[in-house]
């Protein structure tokens, strides 16, 4: 994999990030006190099997969901400290979600579907358009504006969620299995597509994955076991991870 | 951001158009229950006052006995005499007209045709207390009625019953076998508040009626018209008193008369009827309220559907006041289009269904403007509910809810 990535001062960084989820005798630690700090352009993924604390890590990450205790710098904003709504707030300006099952609104066309963000952001119908139709030509789907999730292929439909995550031009894009509903053809194609968005929008992206065919495009690597980081994998050097 | 989530709103209504319409089909009925009761209502109203006022309004009638069931044993009380009219016209203040009315039954007759009807003696000041108009000649002139002439004036019944269409105005015809000159013809009236015919009647001078038909010189009814700046129950209170000195009675307990107050009746009449619009109008709300609990039920069944897309909404950056906002919109702007619709539907029906009762049709702006009105108060009230939870809920739980 080229290696020509520019990373940036540290945007995101964690803690001692301890997540519980119930009390009493039934509580379940899924993160036990975890540290990461993600650069600013970088492009990582983070891998695991299931319940070692990914998806935790990844709805902390999206400001989703607040540590129970730790620390969650972004862009100098302590996140735990952050009601629900300035959270959405910051979701709003600086975040882009791509999700497993694309969720895409049905019965809504591609292009009301990359609107929505921008609806929110309060922009006015003209700008909604041309932006919106950017962000789908950037994908490829400039010509499919018009069709609804259901006349879509999966790999369109990712497309499609992938434009209305970059419509806003977010600081980072976080991938939850972007690939897990696609076959390995489609599965290339968008990791292409977020590897062009990462180097050349400078977009941050941080992708979960248990695939390491797909976490083979990501720079940085990050492994979790059982709630904690197990290892931390950056192809620096020229060779690693090809 | 008001208009985005309208159209949002409108662009959800649009997708589910069935569903949409079966949500607000309760509004819609309970819409279409009030404005059609009430409106339906008002006419009868209407419809009464205008029937009573036909009696003429604002005029005491007296009459000998003790009125309405009463009086049944003794002796019949003395009808009136000529010079009682005199003295109410002469000590009474607020008095715009008296009237004697001595009535007779009798055949008219004219060529072949032959009518039964009813003779009403009277003088010109009749005219004033009563409502009449005239399709044609004059009422009698003071001469006339000083003299007892035999002129008629004519009801629209008999006019048709013995001229059909021709102009009766100057001919003779006769009445309880007296030859009679038709000096004028009045307009129809219809029906009487007590289901009479009030256009079957002939008038004449009360004395020629008194000299040729009754043979005295009684008068059976007085009508005293009240001028509308005095308080008519001032003036009938006056009115006993100087009746009952006229009649000697300063030493016995009751009258042996009674004063008819027709504004009196049409008031306890048409207050009736207005109980009545209220009652059905009020039963026709609580359809309405149904109706916005259907709108619950429904908004809560949708916000549960579309969990996923709320949590989409939220990860993508919706504040809760957004999602509860566009939720809100939602309910109101459905409950809106169904009392539109409601409205709609019973502006056609009260216009369909006034002629075949035969009530009036009134278009009341207030009734209709209560009831959008409450109908998006319905959306705001039962849509707050689900919009509630929508908003609050978790958007991690709800992108994974399937």
């Amino acid at each position: 994999m080229a290696s020509d990535i520019a990373l940036g001062e540290t945007l995101i960084s964690l803690r001692g990030v301890t997540k519980v989820f119930g009390e009493g005798p039934t509580a379940f630690s899924a993160l036990k006190g975890v540290d990461i700090d993600i650069a600013r352009g970088d492009f990582v993924a983070v891998m695991g099997p299931s319940g070692s604390g990914k998806s935790t890590t990844m709805n902390i990450l999206g400001c989703l969901d607040v540590p129970t205790d730790g620390q969650f710098l972004f862009r100098g904003h302590h996140v735990e400290r952050l009601e629900r709504d300035q959270r959405a707030l910051l979701r709003r300006r600086y975040l882009g979600f791509v999700f497993q099952g694309f969720n895409l609104l049905a019965r809504t066309t591609a292009l009301e579907n990359v609107e929505l963000p921008l609806v929110y952001r309060g922009e006015d119908k003209a700008r909604r358009h041309k932006l919106a139709m950017a962000a789908l030509d950037k994908v490829g789907l400039a010509d499919w504006w018009d069709h609804t999730p259901a006349e879509l292929s999966g790999g369109q439909q990712q497309r499609v969620a992938i434009a209305r995550a970059i419509v806003t031009h977010p600081d980072v894009l976080l991938a939850d299995e972007p690939t897990g509903n696609l076959d390995t053809e489609r599965s290339i194609e968008i990791m292409e597509l977020l590897t062009d968005l990462n180097r050349n929008s400078g977009i941050t992206v941080l992708m979960v994955t248990h695939e390491a065919e797909m976490a083979a495009f990501a720079h940085t690597i990050i492994h979790f076991r059982d709630g904690l980081v197990e290892r931390t994998e950056v192809k620096d050097a020229p060779g690693v991870g090809s | 951001m008001y208009a985005t989530t309208f159209l949002l709103a409108v662009r959800e209504i649009r997708r589910h158009l069935l569903r949409s319409f079966l949500t607000i089909l309760g509004i819609v009925i309970g819409v279409w229950a009030v404005v059609t009761m009430v409106t339906l209502g008002n006419g009868a109203t209407a419809a009464v006052k205008q029937q009573i006022s036909s009696l003429g309004s604002n005029v005491l009638q007296v009459r000998p006995g003790q009125g309405f069931g009463r009086g049944g044993g003794g002796p019949q009380p003395p009808d009136f005499k000529i010079e009682d009219l005199d003295a109410i016209r002469g000590q009474l203040v607020g008095v715009t007209a008296v009237a004697p009315l001595v009535q007779s039954t009798g055949a008219a007759v004219y060529n072949a045709a032959n009518w039964s009807t009813t003779i009403n003696g009277t003088n010109r000041e009749y005219f004033v207390a009563q409502p009449w108009t005239f399709t044609g000649g004059r009422m009698f002139s003071p001469a006339e009625e000083q003299a007892g002439k035999a002129v008629c004036i004519i009801g629209s019944t008999v006019r048709n019953r013995l001229f059909r269409g021709a102009d009766p105005v100057g001919k003779r015809f006769r009445i309880k076998n007296i030859s009679c000159e038709i000096i004028g013809t009045l307009a129809a009236k219809g029906q009487g508040g007590f289901g009479n015919d009030q256009d079957d009647i002939v008038l004449m001078p009360y004395k020629a009626v008194q000299r040729r038909m009754t043979g005295n010189r009684d008068v059976r009814t007085i009508m005293v018209s009240v001028d509308d700046a005095y308080d008519s129950q001032a003036i009938q209170a006056s009115l006993r008193k100087l009746l009952r000195e006229r009649r000697h009675l300063t030493s016995e307990p009751e009258d042996d008369f009674n004063i008819f107050d027709t504004k009196q009746i049409s008031d306890t009449l048409s207050g009736t009827t207005q109980i009545l619009t209220s009652l059905l109008g009020a039963v026709a709300a609580v359809s309405l309220l149904v109706g916005g609990i259907g709108i619950m039920n429904i908004m809560l069944v949708s916000v549960t559907e579309r969990t996923r897309e709320i949590g989409i909404r939220l990860a993508i950056g919706a504040v809760a006041r957004e999602v509860l906002l566009q939720f809100l919109v939602e309910a109101v702007t459905l409950s809106c289009l169904g009392g539109l619709l409601g409205l709609l539907l019973a502006l056609i029906s009260t216009m369909v269904l006034a002629p075949v009762l035969q009530v009036p049709f009134i278009f009341d702006p207030k009734i209709n403007l209560l009831a959008f009105f409450f109908s998006a108060l319905i959306g705001v009230v039962f849509g707050y509910f689900p919009a509630r939870r929508a908003a609050s809920l978790n958007p991690i739980e709800a992108l994974r809810h399937e």
